[in-house]
C-alpha cells in the first residue's frame, strides 16, 4: 500500500519539475522549488531515511528558498524568453532518457535485500555499531565514527563555501556598477509594521532555537545531528532578522560572532582530531578520549556533531546576511 | 474499544482528507487572489486538525501523542500568520481585492 | 510488479534529464542553477530508493525490539552530507549570478556574451 503513496509522490515529483522548467516567473520557479524538496522530504521519509528527510526539508524547503529569494530581491523577477536550439536540446535529453531507463531493467529490484549494495560493508556498520558505539542511531554512528574523516572534509567545503560567499559579496560594490539605488530608512526596516506577523514570529523564534538545540543532541538517539541542527536553528535566527529588520539583527549577533562560530566549528571537530592523536590514537580515534572507549565514542560524536553544528549554522547565517545587506548599498 | 477507535479514526481522517481536496479545489477555481488564499487556509487549519486528530486516536496515549498535539499547535499557530503575510503582502504589491485575475493570466507588467 | 519496483528508476531518469534540460536549453542564469538543482536532487533519490529493504525499517534501534531487518543505513550518510555540500554550492552560485548582475546589468546568457563581445 505504502507503495501506491510512493508512486503518487513520485509522480507529483515529475509534475513539479516540469512546472519548474517551463514557468517565466522566476518568483514561482523558487516557490515551485519549495514545494519540491518537501515533496522530496516526504520521498525519503517513506523510503525509511528520517535523517535524510530532516535534512532536506529544514535545508531545501526551508534555507534555500530564502536564500534564493535574497538572490532574486537582487536580480531579475522574469526570466526573458529567448532563441536557442530547443529541438536539439530536447533530441539529446529524450534519447539519454531513453538509454537511461534500458540501464535500469538491470538493476536489482526495488527492495531486494539481496541486492550488491546490502551485502558488503552496511551489515558490518550494522553489527559493530552496538558493540562499539552503543549508540541507537546507526547513521550518526556511521557519519561520525566511522566515516567521521568524511564528515570533516564536509565541514570544510561548507566552510569554504560561506567564505567563498563573504568574498563575493562582503565588499562594497563599485561607483559605476549597472545597480538601482534605493534608499532604505531604519524605521522601515523588516516587517516592523506588521503586527501580526511581527507577534506570532517572534513568540516562535525561541522555540524554533530550542527545537535545533533538541535535535542537535539527540543525534545520537533519534533521527538528528549537527547539520539539521545548524540549518533550523539558522532559520530561526534568519526569522528573526527578516521580522526585525537587518539591523537589529546585526546587533543581536554581530558580525564577528558569525566569523567566530563559522571558524569555530570547523576548528573543534580539527581539535577533537588532533586531541586523539595527542592522547595516543590515530588522527579521529575517539576510544581514547575517555578511559572506557565505548565512551569515548560517544563523547567523540557529541563534540564533532556540536562542531558540525556551530559551523552550518554560521555559515547558513553569513550567507544570508551577506545577500541581505548587498541590497542597502544597491 | 479498539475497532470503535478505529472506526472513529477512519472517519476523522477521511474527513480531513475531503477538507483537504475542497481546499484543492477551491484554490484552483476561486476567481481572485483574495478568494483563492481564503480557500487554501481550509487545508490548515479544518484538514490539519482532523487529520492529525485521526492519528492521535491511532497512537493511544504515547509521547507520540503529545508530539502530534504539539504539532498541531504549531500549524494553527503559524498557517492563519503565513496567510496573513500572504494577504497583506498581495495589497503591498497594489492588488486589489475584487479584480478577478482568472486562473492562469499572468498580470503583464 | 517489475513496473512497480523498477518506477523508482525511471523517475529518477526523468527527474535528472529535467534538471540537465533546463541547465542547457535555459538562458536564464538563476533557472540553470534550479536546473542543477533538480538534477542533484535526482541522484539523491537514486541513491536513498537503492538503500531500500523489503520489510526493513528506518537503522536505529530501538528498546525491546530484537531481529528487525533495518534499510541500509550507508547511502543515507552520503546523502545527508550531499544535500549539505549541495546547498553550500548553490549558496555560491547565487553569490556569482549577483554579482554578475552588478557588473554586467544582465543574467540572460545571450546578453551577457553579447556584452562581453563589445
Amino acid at each position: 500500500m505504502i507503495v501506491l503513496f510512493g508512486v503518487f509522490l513520485l509522480t507529483l515529483l515529475v509534475i513539479t519539475a516540469l512546472a519548474i522548467v517551463r514557468s517565466e516567473n522566476l518568483f514561482v520557479v523558487v516557490m515551485l522549488a519549495g514545494i519540491f524538496s518537501l515533496l522530496m522530504a516526504a520521498m525519503f521519509l517513506i523510503l525509511d531515511a528520517p535523517d535524510v528527510a530532516l535534512t532536506e526539508a529544514a535545508v531545501g524547503a526551508g534555507i534555500s528558498t530564502v536564500l534564493f529569494l535574497a538572490a532574486l530581491a537582487l536580480t531579475a523577477e522574469r526570466e526573458r524568453a529567448g532563441s536557442t536550439n530547443r529541438l536539439l536540446a530536447l533530441g539529446v535529453v529524450a534519447v539519454t532518457t531513453l538509454i537511461v531507463i534500458y540501464a535500469t531493467f538491470d538493476k536489482p529490484r526495488f527492495g531486494d535485500p539481496a541486492a550488491p549494495v546490502h551485502q558488503h560493508v552496511a551489515p558490518w556498520y550494522l553489527e559493530r555499531t552496538p558493540e562499539a558505539i552503543d549508540i541507537p542511531n546507526v547513521v550518526t554512528a556511521i557519519l561520525g565514527s566511522f566515516r567521521g574523516y568524511d564528515t570533516l572534509g564536509e565541514v570544510f567545503v561548507v566552510f569554504t563555501a560561506g567564505i567563498g560567499v563573504l568574498f563575493l559579496l562582503g565588499t562594497r560594490p563599485r561607483r559605476n556598477s549597472r545597480s538601482v539605488r534605493v534608499a532604505l530608512d531604519e524605521s522601515d526596516a523588516g516587517l516592523r509594521h506588521y503586527l501580526i506577523p511581527r507577534v506570532v514570529g517572534r513568540l516562535l523564534v525561541p522555540f524554533i532555537v530550542l527545537f535545533g538545540l533538541y535535535i542537535q543532541f539527540h543525534g545520537e538517539y533519534g533521527p538528528g545531528g549537527g547539520f539539521q541542527a545548524g540549518a533550523i536553528v539558522a532559520a530561526g535566527l534568519i526569522l528573526y532578522a527578516l521580522l526585525e529588520g537587518e539591523e537589529q539583527a546585526l546587533r543581536v549577533m554581530p558580525r564577528w560572532v558569525l566569523t567566530g562560530l563559522v571558524a569555530g566549528g570547523a576548528l573543534l571537530y580539527g581539535a577533537v582530531g588532533i586531541a586523539g592523536m595527542l592522547l595516543g590514537g590515530n588522527f579521529l580515534d575517539y576510544s581514547v578520549l575517555a578511559t572506557d572507549p565505548i565512551k569515548g565514542q560517544q563523547i567523540g560524536i557529541l563534540l564533532i556533531e556540536t562542531g558540525v553544528g556551530i559551523t552550518v549554522t554560521g555559515v547558513l547565517l553569513s550567507v544570508f546576511h551577506a545577500f541581505a545587506a548587498r541590497g542597502r548599498y544597491l | 474499544m479498539a475497532v470503535f477507535l478505529d472506526v472513529v479514526s477512519w472517519l476523522l481522517l477521511s474527513l480531513g482528507g475531503a477538507f483537504v481536496f475542497i481546499g484543492g479545489v477551491g484554490a484552483l477555481r476561486m476567481p481572485d487572489l483574495y478568494t483563492r488564499i481564503h480557500a487554501a487556509s481550509l487545508t490548515d487549519t479544518m484538514g490539519a486538525s482532523l487529520i492529525i486528530a485521526g492519528i492521535i486516536l491511532q497512537a493511544g496515549a504515547s509521547l507520540a501523542s503529545i508530539k502530534l498535539a504539539m504539532i498541531l499547535l504549531f500549524l494553527l499557530l503559524t498557517s492563519p500568520t503565513a496567510t496573513n503575510a500572504l494577504a497583506s503582502a498581495a495589497l503591498l504589491a497594489g492588488m486589489r481585492p475584487g479584480e478577478a485575475i482568472p486562473w492562469r493570466q499572468d498580470r503583464s507588467e | 510488479m517489475t513496473l512497480l519496483g523498477l518506477y523508482h528508476y525511471w523517475v529518477f531518469a526523468v527527474l535528472l534529464m529535467i534538471g540537465f534540460y533546463a541547465v542547457i536549453a535555459r538562458l536564464n542564469l538563476i533557472k540553470k542553477l534550479i536546473g542543477l538543482f533538480l538534477f542533484q536532487s535526482a541522484v539523491f533519490l537514486l541513491y536513498i530508493t537503492m538503500g531500500k529493504v523489503d520489510g526493513g525499517t528506518a537503522p536505529i534501534f530501538q528498546v525491546g525490539v530484537e531481529n528487525q531487518i533495518f534499510s541500509n543505513p550507508l547511502p543515507q550518510v552520503l546523502i545527508l552530507t550531499a544535500i549539505v555540500v549541495g546547498i553550500s554550492t548553490m549558496a555560491l552560485g547565487l553569490g556569482i549570478v549577483v554579482r554578475i548582475k552588478e557588473e554586467y546589468g544582465s543574467i540572460e546568457e545571450h546578453e551577457i556574451q553579447e556584452i562581453d563581445q563589445q
